[in-house]
């Protein structure tokens, strides 16, 4: 038996291998295999200056009020804290549903408000928004698997949409003041 | 019975390469997917936070990065050890960072601009003033979408 294409020399790839590992090691090198993780936030408009800033249908006991100064010490609703019991904290006045008179009302209309000096360290103020987080997390996954029988992460997006009104993550930041750096 | 002894005996035969390519195309494929290009050189030093909620950012191509800290020991000498902003592949100032999401902006089509998120690289070490400011600057140009970059982990493994 003669081979059939005998003017056709066949193409030796043999050396497919090395040329396939040349490109595979420079993607190797190149590759950074980072994502992109963080805490996401929503910023408010800048105020308008020709509108009054109406507080009135505001009642102080749903407020919870986070301060930290410069050297990153915490005053949590004119207390201070420690920011292992941030969370506790602040699970606690968000679901009070009213029944202890100096913490919020209901979920919806609990506010954290959180303000920072200029010279507390980054790093703090992301503790602070990581354990806000984790507390209003919690709360719905509570909810979620009362309900739904699942986290939260898992519901869809019409279910999500129900437990985030129960629990709306209303976190606000004062507008910025210069507290440290004047004294 | 013999037919099964009779291949037993004489030198083990050499493995077979002839899949190799396959193996090593199919690695490569996958890191070809993978693989993003890093786009700017850091010019700062960034040691992210530690955070335990930290989310994925779903869509990169979205994303217009602030990065902030001290500049590398390299560049020290020149640029001092202040906290830095870096955009692009530059220092800057606080009053380019309007001008800097015009372009971000521009960059992109009009329905993706809307959704723009910013992403603060910063490091753990700073302070929030520098973050404020930025903040500040952001609202300014009507950019609301922010996310601080963070690691996942444990946040209090750092702190004293």
């Amino acid at each position: 038996m003669a081979r059939s294409g005998r003017g056709v020399p066949e193409i030796n790839a043999g050396s497919m291998a090395d040329i396939a590992f040349l490109l595979l090691i420079f993607f190797l090198v190149t590759t950074t295999m980072d994502i992109d993780t963080g805490i996401a936030r929503k910023l408010p408009p800048m105020p308008d200056p020709n509108q009054e800033i109406d507080n009135s249908q505001l009642n102080k006991r749903n407020i919870f009020i986070v301060l930290v100064n410069q050297f990153d010490q915490l005053l949590v609703n004119e207390n201070p804290m420690d920011i292992s019991q941030l969370k506790d904290a602040a699970k606690q006045f968000i679901d009070n549903n009213g029944r202890d008179p100096s913490l919020s009302d209901s979920p919806d209309k609990a506010i954290v408000s959180l303000q920072n000096d200029r010279g507390t360290s980054y790093e703090m103020y992301i503790q602070i928004q990581n354990e806000l987080t984790t507390a209003y997390r919690e709360l719905r996954d509570d909810l979620s698997i009362k309900t739904y029988g699942t986290t939260y992460e898992n519901l869809d997006n019409e279910q999500r949409k129900k437990v985030r009104k129960t629990y709306p993550q209303k976190i606000s930041e004062a507008e910025p003041k210069n507290v440290g750096e004047d004294i | 019975m013999s037919k099964f002894k009779k291949k037993k005996g004489g030198s083990t035969p050499g493995i077979s390469t002839a899949s190799l390519p396959d193996i090593v195309f199919m690695l490569l494929f996958f890191f070809m997917v993978t693989t993003v290009m890093r786009e700017t050189t850091l010019l700062v030093d960034v040691s992210m936070p530690k955070a335990s909620e930290a989310q994925k950012i779903k869509r990169k191509n979205l994303v217009s990065y602030i990065y902030v800290g001290k500049p590398t020991k390299r560049l020290q000498s020149v640029y001092g050890n202040e906290p830095r902003i870096q955009l692009n592949d530059s220092f800057s100032e606080i009053d380019d960072l309007q001008e800097f999401i015009a372009s971000e902006r521009e960059a992109r089509s009009e329905e993706e601009a809307k959704a723009l998120i910013n992403s603060i690289k910063a490091d753990s070490d700073i302070k929030m003033g520098i973050i404020t400011d930025i903040k500040q600057e952001l609202r300014k140009s009507q950019s609301y979408k922010i996310n601080y970059s963070t690691k996942r982990g444990d946040p209090t493994a750092g702190l004293n």
